[in-house]
């Protein structure tokens, strides 16, 4: 997968964590649902270290670096050139 | 403690520059119903709130707005990225474009700073959450009325996405409402909200 395919997957796998994890909040006895995030969790972490290899960390304090320090690498989410074209 | 994601929620992605469409989006930056206002409020709310299902979700949903309005000021700073004097004359940006040049500052459409005479942070949390569940939809009317402006479907696409956020929201802190309204019930204290005795 190119750079961006791997930011569209784990955009949308994200997504549906986050918003999963609201649903979760005020459902807290929901097993399937709680099975169903579980399983995006996991999709995401392979995703997210395969990301990583490719584009540089993901996550401060998470993500570890080369040298010199990856961190600082443009380019930054809100500038264009970071963002996939939707489809 | 936060941890930041290098990305954002949503992708940001605008091909013209739009600095009429940058000047009343940006309310949504730093506007009264605005995304600052919206964190600020849940984040600050979370404080004195009742039952674990609602004090998770006023962090978690306060979390999130944060990453609206990272994807707002990410509009905001493309749509006036290669905009001319010219057009930023033509938008009526003058104003703006003397006292920020192309930066993003949190005001409202018509130029307001911000200011947390927005919010509330009752110590009540029906009326915390009750006020919650208005601000989500009165943003979900702010982006209905940002999209009915909009032609651009680079700009109209991520306006979309946080109109439909707001939904779910409201959803969800409904649910958090009855969840505390059954408590206070269970406490028998719903008739006059007792805030030491009932904590």
């Amino acid at each position: 997968m190119d750079r961006d395919q791997l930011l569209c997957n784990l955009t949308a796998l994200d997504f549906m964590a986050v918003d999963l994890h609201l649903y979760l909040n005020t459902h807290p006895n929901d097993t399937e649902a709680i099975t169903k995030y579980n399983q995006i969790l996991t999709k995401a972490d392979v995703l997210r270290k395969e990301y990583e290899k490719v584009c540089g960390p993901l996550s401060s304090f998470r993500s570890p670096s080369r040298a010199p320090w990856e961190w600082v690498d443009d380019p930054w989410p809100w500038q264009n050139s970071f963002n996939f074209k939707l489809t | 403690m936060w941890i930041y994601e290098k990305k954002l929620e949503y992708p940001i992605k605008i091909k013209n520059p739009n600095p009429k469409m940058a000047k009343v989006i940006i309310t949504q930056y730093g506007g009264p119903d605005g995304e600052l206002a919206a964190s600020l409020r849940y984040l600050s709310q979370k404080f004195s709130m009742v039952t674990p299902q609602a004090r998770a979700t006023l962090n978690d949903i306060g979390t999130e707005e944060l990453a609206h309005l990272e994807m707002i000021g990410s509009m905001v700073k493309q749509l006036m990225a290669n905009a001319t004097i010219d057009q930023i004359k033509a938008a009526g940006m003058e104003a703006f474009y003397a006292d920020h040049d192309k930066g993003v500052y949190p005001q409202s459409a018509a130029g307001v700073p911000f200011t947390a005479a927005y919010i509330q942070s009752k110590g009540d949390p029906v009326t915390d959450l009750t006020e919650d569940m208005a601000a989500e939809q009165k943003a979900r009317s702010t982006y209905e009325w940002l999209i009915n402006m909009a032609d651009d479907p680079d700009v109209i696409e991520p306006l979309k996405f946080l109109r439909e956020r707001e939904i779910v929201h409201f959803q969800r802190f409904g649910e958090a409402l009855r969840i505390v309204q059954d408590f206070l019930d269970s406490k028998k204290c719903h008739a006059v909200y007792l805030p030491e005795g009932c904590r």
